[in-house]
């Protein structure tokens, strides 16, 4: 039994679009995730699951009530603090790859890592080498990113969120655009991140096989949590 | 490569795009070396004219100006008289001029000073007559201090010192009336007084203006076509330990006498005007075409981040901070600005070197262009502030951009 160790938490959020017209996309949105869990939120298309998950991210800052990330109250703090946090304990995959196109893959996979500044570029290069082979790509490691299959780039884009490491890693439908073998692949990775390095996942996603065979699914509906699936404690039962 | 990320990022953007980063460091270039060659040009026919001027004004003139009777003679016990108003000098002396000339050499500002009587001179042979200016000088100081003797073509301004019948003159005269070192020449004044002089020097200043009409006598000479006493002198011209800070000497020096005290701008003030009218055009053109060159940085960079709006929002969304994107792209705009300016620089010294070879005819002779370091700096300094900025501003708008917006779409 995996002890809970709450790493995400959220309390209240609320958020409201004023374009074209004043509703609230996000309404009393309170949840916490854990260490070592794979959580998707899925929900009909337009429910807030993209707007909650930018929320989580740090990277949307107007919205109200609070969010704990790894024990640390991080609403209203300054952007470059944020920036930070994202940087360290944070990793994305999002569903179009967004991989930047002039670089190899090796160096899309170093560029977070660069960014820290914690370990010497040739350390950089090494670890991103091992977080490639984690992901069977280390044949395509110095070809640019552009030449390479959608669901490799997508794996590309995984193991950059994993270069530094990071506590969290959130992802809007990284399934969406892949075929089935390559979802399996990308699945097969987040139940290893998620049970082996102990790593939390948050994503989202619409694929219902995917939610179904993660550790526990948060829907929404209108901007409300309508359903908490706590798969996580009996998982290891099963 | 140990380069940080930023600059790697940067340098990466810059070597995919090449023709675009060649576009505008091109504008850049051609905008540098214009601003450095209308500048050159403009210093150059700056310190032109101010040679010219230095050739016959000392930096200070003190001279007898003309005194004019007021036209309205008011009385309060009489009639009121009014009638035209006319010169009332009577002579152009300089009383006493010795002593002043003295004085003024004391001041400790001045570093030279001499005397000086001038005349309306007219030379002949046969019937050939010309109108110019003769100069009573003591020809030894008036050469220390205009340089006289690096102009001599012929014959030598010693041997005019104490020799009251000899004349060194100009080379135009020289050639107009065919004559030649130790021919003779009548000089007339207007005050009937002729002379046969010899003459003993001949000289080019290649300034048709000096050449053409101004020859040097002894003082005593001067005096005699003049009609005047030996104490008669007409001008006193003092040079300064600085040319560009007359006005400060020019009101210490009036305290001392009551003639009039003129520094070489006043006297050259239309040349003056000219030439800072002409700098301030130039100056005002080449910056625009140097600010219009900046365009292209601005608009490249503009589309750039247009492209990579999406790489942006990646960047930002793994931890990039908004300095870190002006970072990036200010440094993009940088190594496009050096590579443009330093090409620039490059093209406009060797613009300026063929120009500078371009004989022009006289009186300026070779164009009066050349390589001014001080410029070069200048427009080096210009020319990255420009790239500089017209980086920063796309730079600023690519630092706002919000991800979750980009991500949404
Ligand atoms: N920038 C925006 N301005 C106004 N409304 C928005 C904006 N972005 C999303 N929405 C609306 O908010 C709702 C939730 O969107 P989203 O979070 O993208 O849903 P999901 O990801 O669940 O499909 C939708 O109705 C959508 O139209
Ligand atoms: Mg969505």
């Amino acid at each position: 039994m995996k002890n809970l160790e709450v790493v995400l938490s959220t309390k209240r959020l609320q958020k409201y679009f004023y374009e074209p017209i004043k509703f609230k996309v996000l309404d009393d949105v309170t949840f916490q995730s854990y260490r070592g869990e794979f959580l998707t939120l899925v929900g009909k298309s337009g429910s807030g699951k993209s707007t909650l998950l930018y929320c989580l991210s740090t990277m949307d800052t107007r919205y109200e009530g609070e969010l704990n990330i790894l024990g640390e109250n991080v609403t209203g703090k300054k952007t470059d603090y944020l920036a930070e946090i994202r940087n360290h304990h944070i990793g994305f995959v999002f569903q179009f790859h967004y991989l930047l196109p002039e670089f190899t893959c090796l160096k899309n996979v170093m560029i977070p890592a660069l960014k820290l500044g914690n370990r010497s570029y040739e350390e950089v290069e090494e670890k991103a080498y091992q977080k490639l082979e984690m992901l069977g790509l280390k044949e395509q490691a110095l070809k640019p990113a552009s030449k390479l299959s959608g669901g490799q780039q997508q794996r590309v884009s995984i193991a950059r969120a994993l270069i530094n490491d990071p506590q969290l890693i959130m992802c809007d439908e990284p399934t969406g655009n892949l075929d089935s073998k390559n979802t399996q692949i990308v699945f097969d990775i987040f139940k290893q991140l998620s049970q082996e390095y102990n790593q939390t996942i948050i994503a989202v996603t619409h694929d219902n096989d995917f939610a179904k065979a993660s550790d526990r699914t948060i829907e929404l509906a209108d901007g409300k949590i309508i359903s908490h699936h706590k798969l996580f404690e009996t998982s290891e039962s099963e | 490569m140990k380069l940080s990320i930023n600059n790697d990022i940067a340098l990466t953007h810059i070597v995919t795009r090449k023709k675009q980063t060649f576009v505008a460091a091109l504008g850049v270039t051609i905008g540098v070396a214009i601003y450095l060659f209308m500048n050159s040009l403009s210093s150059g026919f700056t310190n032109f004219s101010r040679d010219n001027i230095f050739q016959s004004n000392a930096h200070i003139k003190i001279y007898k100006s003309d005194e004019l009777s007021k036209p309205l003679q008011e009385n309060p016990k009489a009639i009121t008289v009014i009638h035209n108003p006319q010169i009332t000098t009577t002579s152009k002396t300089i009383i006493n001029p010795q002593a002043l000339l003295y004085r003024v050499k004391q001041e400790p500002y001045i570093t030279n000073a001499v005397v000086q009587v001038d005349f309306v001179a007219f030379y002949n042979r046969g019937k050939t007559q010309i109108k110019g200016s003769g100069n009573g000088v003591n020809m030894l100081e008036y050469s220390n201090m205009f340089n006289t003797n690096k102009y001599m073509v012929a014959g030598s301004i010693q041997d005019l010192q104490g020799n009251l019948n000899g004349i060194i003159i100009g080379k135009g005269i020289a050639e107009k009336l065919s004559l030649g070192l130790g021919d003779n020449i009548t000089v007339s004044s207007s005050y009937g007084v002729s002379k046969v002089l010899r003459i003993v020097g001949i000289f080019n200043m290649g300034n048709s203006l000096m050449d053409d009409s101004k020859s040097f006598v002894n003082i005593s000479t001067a005096q005699q076509f003049l009609k005047e006493n030996a104490s008669f002198v007409t001008t006193i011209y003092a040079n300064t330990l600085d040319a560009d800070k007359t006005l400060g000497f020019v009101e210490k020096l009036q305290s001392l006498t009551e003639y009039r005290v003129e520094d070489w701008q006043t006297t050259n003030a239309d040349v003056i005007s000219g030439d800072k009218t002409r700098r301030a055009m130039m100056g005002a053109i080449s910056l625009s075409i140097l600010l219009v060159a900046s365009f292209g940085i601005y608009n490249i960079l503009s589309a750039t981040i247009t492209q990579k709006i999406n790489d942006i929002a990646i960047l930002k969304a793994m931890g990039f901070k908004g300095g870190d994107v002006i970072k990036i792209f200010v440094s993009e705009a940088f190594i496009m600005g050096i590579i443009g300016t330093v090409i620039g620089l490059c093209c406009g010294a060797i613009l300026i070197t063929i120009m500078s070879k371009v004989y022009m005819g006289p009186p300026v002779g070779y164009f009066p262009i050349k390589i001014e370091p001080k410029l070069f700096a200048q427009s080096f300094i210009l020319g990255i502030f420009i790239t500089f900025c017209a980086g920063y501003f796309p730079a600023r708008k690519a630092a706002n951009v919000d991800p979750v917006e980009i991500f949404r779409k």
